[in-house]
């Protein structure tokens, strides 16, 4: 197996008396996309914030493209090429789909302490900006504030932005939230294309979802990793089905 | 009409508003309105700065009296060294002009806005706001207890600064500076506000968490803000003082911070000429009603509570609509 772009080792975070993280261990290597799944409360957001710099582990270690990145800042992260969205999406909201991909481009180009030249006027930034926001299918979007597009339409500007960053991995929060079964199928085949660009890693409750497009699933109950593997072996998995599968048959 | 097409024509209305007033005043020998207007310019230049940090990033500073009081006292200081001819601090010697008390003036409040930013930048809501309050009131008191320029009384400047080319004594030359630097404070604000740095520090304010993920570190660009708006405060502070001949601890009191956000608000937060408007219609009321009651701030405040609850973006707002950034 080539390279882990993203080696999480032994990494564990309590909240007071609760576990949230407890010594978890998991790799991204690239090429993949590795899913994260596990019911409501398993600590998936933890581990996000953990993996993005939101939150500091208690202990144990995160490496990212072969650097320990456990004491950096959110910023300092995405800057060493962490592209993330947000579970609920968390975007500029004044600012239109344009000028979200804008700051993204203007943070990857570094300068954003340039005080003189307008930004309508950057054609480093206008132009990549309109053609990252056609490839997600906004592009006649572009000119509209962020909080007045759609949720579906919002959910794809997080992913736009993600790419605008030219990440070396994906950190994508419940990407398919609230898209509806044509967007979730849309996106799931955009997904599916993306992991040649990038590694993704993937919290996502849209089961189809994750099984049309994990290369590996890891199962999180209670803070731990129960279960590594590939969609067979997780679906055949006894502690898999009791702790999570079972529960949402039906559902 | 358009509405950024609105906000053009208003801007260039307040613009040439504000330079007509003292022609016509001066053609009606009224030179009382002269004065006005100069206070007009001065008030709106110290909200800019103000306009920077508040309005553009979203830093509610309820202690920008400490930039505005700073510029003032080194305008009196360094005057009132220059009429005595005893030497300031480690020896250096005070000055009568304008050209060398204004970068002093700025310096020193850029100064200051960078120790009081680093040390209240990683707070926000409530907790900035008392920060920014408690640092101008120590400068307050402080003041007040420094006998050496006159304390609780305040400083005279006995004449007013000079500056070449120009007859300061004549209210009128005082007001062609004052406006001359508002229009380049404003230039400035615009440049700040459409460039790279703009857009970071406008998103900030919407969602820090954000600008963080992309990669931004919302602390430096916030500090810069800062420490930008504090110089542009104490410009204005430098000249209020020579406009009025005297400085006085009054300058650095919270009173004094409160107004320069009502200005924002009256005109319209982080609106490019909210600070003008709003200062047009702070002096407008004090002149206006402060010749009828003694309670014109009363009057004041309600307009303040009908603007706060019904037009947020202030006057700017309620006639040029939203702002958009395309």
């Amino acid at each position: 197996m080539a390279e882990p772009v993203l080696e999480l080792a032994g990494v564990s975070k309590s909240f007071g008396a609760l576990k949230a993280t407890d010594d978890v261990s998991l790799t991204l290597v690239p090429g993949e996309i590795h899913a994260l799944i596990g019911p409501n409360g398993a600590g998936k957001s933890t581990l996000m914030a953990l993996v993005s710099g939101r939150h500091a582990p208690d202990s144990g270690h995160i490496a990212f493209r072969g650097r320990d990145v456990s004491g950096l800042s959110v910023a300092q992260r995405a800057r060493l090429g962490l592209g993330r969205s947000f579970q609920v999406s968390s975007l500029i909201p004044e600012y239109s789909a344009r000028r979200n991909v804008m700051l993204a481009l203007q943070a990857r180009q570094g300068h954003s302490y340039r005080m003189v030249w307008p930004v309508g006027r950057d054609r480093s930034l206008t132009e990549p900006a309109q053609a990252i926001l056609a490839r997600v299918g906004l592009e006649g979007r572009a000119s509209v504030p962020s909080e007045t597009l759609s949720h579906g339409e919002r959910r794809l500007l997080e992913i736009a932005v993600a790419l605008a960053l030219e990440p070396a991995a994906f950190l994508l929060d419940e990407p398919m939230a609230g898209m509806g079964a044509e967007g979730g199928r849309r996106l799931t085949a955009f997904l599916d294309t993306l992991r040649a660009e990038a590694p993704i890693l993937l919290v996502e409750h849209d089961m189809d979802a994750v099984f049309a497009l994990a290369d590996r699933i890891s199962v999180l109950a209670n803070g731990r990793v129960i279960a590594t593997g590939s969609v067979a072996e997780i679906r055949a998995d006894p502690a898999v089905r009791e702790a999570y599968l079972g529960e949402e048959e039906g559902a | 009409m358009d509405e950024s097409r609105k906000e053009f024509w208003l801007n260039a209305v307040l613009l040439v508003g504000l330079f007509a007033t003292p022609v016509i005043a001066m053609m009606i020998d009224e030179p009382f309105y002269v004065t006005l207007a100069t206070r007009v310019a001065i008030f709106a230049l110290a909200a800019v700065g103000l306009n920077l940090a508040l309005g553009l990033g979203g830093m509610v500073s309820f202690g920008h009296a400490l930039y505005f009081g700073l510029g003032g006292y080194v305008a009196g200081i360094m005057a009132h060294h220059a009429f005595s001819g005893m030497p300031m601090v480690f020896g250096l010697s005070g000055s009568d002009q304008m050209l060398a008390i204004w970068p002093v003036a700025m310096l020193l409040s850029g100064l200051v806005a960078l120790v009081v930013g680093v040390l209240s930048l990683r707070t926000s809501g409530i907790f900035f706001i008392m920060i920014t309050l408690a640092f101008a009131q120590m400068a307050y008191y402080f003041a007040i207890g420094w006998p050496t320029y006159g304390g609780e009384d305040g400083l005279p400047i006995l004449v007013r600064n000079q500056f070449p080319g120009l007859n300061t004594l004549q209210t009128w030359h005082m007001f062609l500076l004052a406006y001359g630097a508002l229009v380049i404070a404003l230039a400035v604000f615009a440049m700040l506000r459409n460039a790279r740095f703009g857009a970071a520090l406008m998103a900030i304010r919407q969602n820090p968490e954000r600008v963080a993920a992309v990669g931004i570190s919302p602390f430096g660009i916030k500090l810069a803000a800062f420490v930008i708006s504090g110089m542009i405060t104490g410009l204005a502070g430098a000249m209020m003082a020579d406009l009025n001949r005297f400085v006085s601890p009054s300058m650095l009191s919270w009173h004094v911070s409160g107004e320069l956000i009502v200005i924002c608000i009256l005109g319209g937060v982080g609106r490019l000429f909210g600070p003008l408007a709003g200062a047009a219609i702070f002096v407008g009321f004090e002149v206006i009603f402060g010749g009828l009651t003694q309670h014109w701030q009363f009057w004041l405040g309600l307009v303040l509570l009908a603007v706060v609850l019904f037009a947020r973006g202030g006057v700017i707002g309620i006639i040029a609509g939203r702002e958009r950034h395309g």
